[in-house]
């Protein structure tokens, strides 16, 4: 197959890409450049579009001895991911851009254009298993539980699966390491990247002040209705929150308050207590399914990247994915995606994933 | 294998090869005063005159510099740390090898004027006329461009800079060898070269500065080339490209012919399957070499890939450390549409180009063309799931 590889300088995609090789696929590397602001050597190797990175991707591709080029996304990417994040937080919905950029940079942007240009196939480093049953794609949790990323490609449409390819899924983060460090690679020990590409310094309320019309407003007691301060903005605030709340004291029953829910339109910030952040009955849209859901199904429901799981009868009633947990889930935030999975001892299968619109 | 990139670099003139070669195991540092050192210098100072003697100037206004940026470098921070003027005229389609340099000086204090550029990306004499004055320490304006390969008016432009008695620099990185160059006769005051861009070595370059230019230095150090650039001299580089320099210069007049003519033949023949191809520059007055083409609908990044994959070699532009194209400075100064701007491939011929290199690439283009532009579609869709509604 001709294989376009999505190389980000870190040890993954390399790792991936040399696999792609040795299995006899036509490789090319492709380094995604997507700052709007070009990156220098000093914003530092926490992103994945600095030049260092792009010079890592580039040695990696030398050393295999294939195509390399850099392609720039920055516009894409402004527009798919970073604008969205800010205006689902400005909703007061809380966005997995990680997701969004799986969803529409690299299995659409990238892969419709390595389409055109006479690719088979887009390979990357995610840690997921990924194989073709029966015709269709399967996904599965990756072997490396502690490194799974199929919460975030569970969303991805069965044609965009059935052009994807995940050489790592059934191998540990530290054999990778091993691995990358047997095949010479000078990545094998570069740290992992963290949290938001494109907001290097970690500061997320800053970097959204910076970008959104901010409106203060008021922090609510949920219970009581009584108002407790105020605020710069709902986007200082995540559901699940305690720390930095800025209230006097705790509730009158001695017991921490936590962030309940954002109000965008008024501007008002929810807080309870602890219980009431419990999640029982997710409600999700724009559903991506798998498998054919008729009638209600036995799963396992995650509602973040990591952690964040319980077992749960899903079912998808007229567009809508209705999830209800046996178990209550805390810190479930609508904009957050819910992904469903059946389990296997072979490593659970993803059935379903949408975006959560409303909890109770 | 098609090269078609002879405007990032050309292919070293065997002779040249041999040239350097045997200087490399001859031992002698050009500054010493004994036997070997006097050897050194004098194969410098032969150097030196050929290349003088080649590009119209006296051998003492031709300084050895590390390459094309670093003349332009010299040029453009030197003359105007020399003078007590404050304003700097620049041509908004410089290499920024000078483009950087000016914006540098801009942020360091200096007064900046960027000449517009007609739409073949070419300064008119007018419009250095019209922002000259007494206040100019210094106008740098290209003898031709890298990327669209137009000629510029140089010797109207500096006998408007003589009469007003501001030093004009000339970037003629790609002009030495593609088209006569008479430093004495284009009346500039400065003019950069470099090795590679002629069949000479990388990393060795030429300034040539009128002996009557103050220029202060970028390095200081044993005070080599008139106290302007201090360093102890490569030797056999200087001596590799003094080779490289009089034979494109030799041969300048007869290769330009046969060079443009090919040229012609690889534009006429990618129009001959992709008719609605633009060519970018002026029509005629044009470096032989240079075809800088725009493919509507494509990108030209998915083009360079695809070219490549096929055996040709060519440039989306000037390259740039990340390697991401960004769209051309000169592309916009001449008002061309950013996504047309993003849809160009520059071709360029030099002394090793034949016309198996045009064939080949006239016998790719058509189905590369067909697929970038499938391609450039796809990139358009804003999304997949939009498009299955």
């Amino acid at each position: 197959m001709k294989v376009l590889a999505a190389m980000s300088g870190g040890v993954d995609s390399a790792v991936a890409a040399a696999r792609a090789v040795e299995a006899g696929h036509d490789v090319t590397g492709v380094h995604l450049a997507l700052s709007a602001k070009p990156g220098t050597l000093r914003t530092g190797a926490r992103g994945c579009c600095t030049i260092e990175d792009a010079h890592d991707a580039r040695r990696a591709a030398d050393l295999m001895g294939i195509p390399f080029y850099v392609w720039d996304f920055a516009e894409r990417f402004t527009e798919e991911v970073v604008e969205d994040f800010v205006a689902e937080y400005a909703a007061g919905r809380t966005p997995n851009p990680c997701l969004r950029c799986n969803e529409r940079i690299k299995f659409e942007a990238l892969l419709d254009k390595a389409i055109a240009l006479g690719f088979d196939a887009v390979c990357t480093g995610h840690y997921a298993r990924l194989e073709m049953v029966g015709g269709r794609p399967e996904l599965r949790r990756s072997a490396d539980l502690g490194k799974d990323q199929s919460y975030v490609l569970a969303s991805l449409t069965e044609d965009q699966l059935a052009h994807a390819m995940f050489p790592l899924g059934d191998t540990t983060k530290d054999d990778v390491r091993v691995e990358a460090a047997s095949r010479g690679l000078s990545v094998a020990k570069k740290p992992d990247s963290h949290d938001i590409c494109f907001i290097p310094d970690g500061d997320t309320q800053k970097f959204l002040a910076g970008r959104m019309e901010t409106k203060p407003g008021l922090l609510i007691d949920d219970a009581t209705g009584a108002v407790l301060g105020r605020h710069a903005g709902v986007h200082e605030f995540t559901v699940g929150q305690r720390k930095g709340l800025g209230l006097d004291g705790p509730a009158a029953d001695g017991r921490p308050r936590y962030v309940l829910a954002l109000e965008p339109v008024s501007g008002n910030v929810r807080v309870g207590a602890v219980e009431k952040l419990a999640v029982t009955e997710i409600s999700a849209s724009s559903p991506v399914a798998h498998v054919e859901l008729d009638g209600p199904v036995e799963c396992v429901a995650q509602v973040r990247a990591h952690g964040g799981t319980a077992p749960a009868v899903a079912e998808l009633v007229g567009g809508v994915l209705r999830v209800q947990l046996r178990e209550p889930l805390k810190g479930v935030a609508p904009g957050q995606a819910v992904a469903i999975y059946r389990e296997d001892a072979a490593g659970d299968i993803v059935l379903a994933s949408a975006t959560i619109d409303a909890t109770s | 294998m098609a090269y078609l990139d002879h405007a990032a670099t050309t292919p070293m003139h065997p002779q040249a090869v041999a040239a350097m070669t045997e200087a490399l195991s001859t031992t002698g540092n050009a500054s010493s005063l004994h036997t070997s050192g006097r050897r050194a210098r004098r194969a410098v100072e032969e150097a030196r005159e050929d290349i003088a003697d080649a590009l119209g100037a006296r051998p003492s206004e031709v300084l050895f510099t590390g390459g094309g940026t670093e003349s332009d470098n010299l040029a453009v921070k030197g003359i105007y740390w020399a003078s007590d003027r404050r304003r700097v005229l620049a041509s908004a389609v410089e290499h920024h090898a000078v483009l950087d340099a000016v914006e540098w000086l801009e942020r360091q204090g200096a007064e900046v004027t960027w000449l517009p550029t007609d739409r073949f990306g070419r300064v008119s004499p007018e419009s250095v006329a019209e922002a000259l004055d007494d206040d100019v320490a210094l106008v740098t304006t290209m003898w031709a461009n890298n990327e669209v390969g137009t000629i510029n008016p140089v010797h109207d432009i500096a006998r408007l800079c003589s009469e007003h008695g501001v030093p004009f620099h000339t970037d003629a990185v790609q002009a030495v060898g593609a088209v006569p160059v008479d430093f004495a006769a284009s009346g500039a005051s400065a003019l950069t070269m470099t090795g590679h861009k002629v069949g000479g070595p990388y990393g060795v370059g030429v300034l040539l500065l009128a002996r009557d230019v103050k220029c202060t230095p970028l390095m200081h150090g044993g005070g080599q080339e008139r106290d302007v650039r201090s360093g102890t001299l490569d030797v056999p580089s200087i001596v590799g490209l003094a080779r490289a320099v009089r034979i494109s210069v030799d041969e300048q007049a007869s290769r330009a012919v046969e060079t443009a003519a090919l040229r012609d033949e690889l534009i006429a023949s990618v129009r001959a399957v992709v008719p609605d191809v633009i060519v970018n520059g002026d029509p005629v007055d044009r470096l032989p070499g240079n075809a800088h083409l725009t493919f509507p609908g494509c990108e030209g990044d998915s083009l360079l890939m695809l070219l490549d994959a096929r055996g040709v070699e060519c440039s989306t532009g000037s390259a740039c450390t990340a390697g991401v194209a960004q769209p051309s400075h000169v592309l916009l100064a001449m008002d061309v549409e950013p996504a047309l701007a993003r849809g160009s491939l520059r071709f360029s011929l030099g002394h090793t180009s034949t016309h198996a290199d045009v064939e080949k690439l006239a016998t790719v283009i058509g189905p590369v063309v067909e697929r970038a532009r499938t391609a450039g579609l796809a990139g358009m869709r804003r999304s997949r799931k939009v498009v299955k509604q």
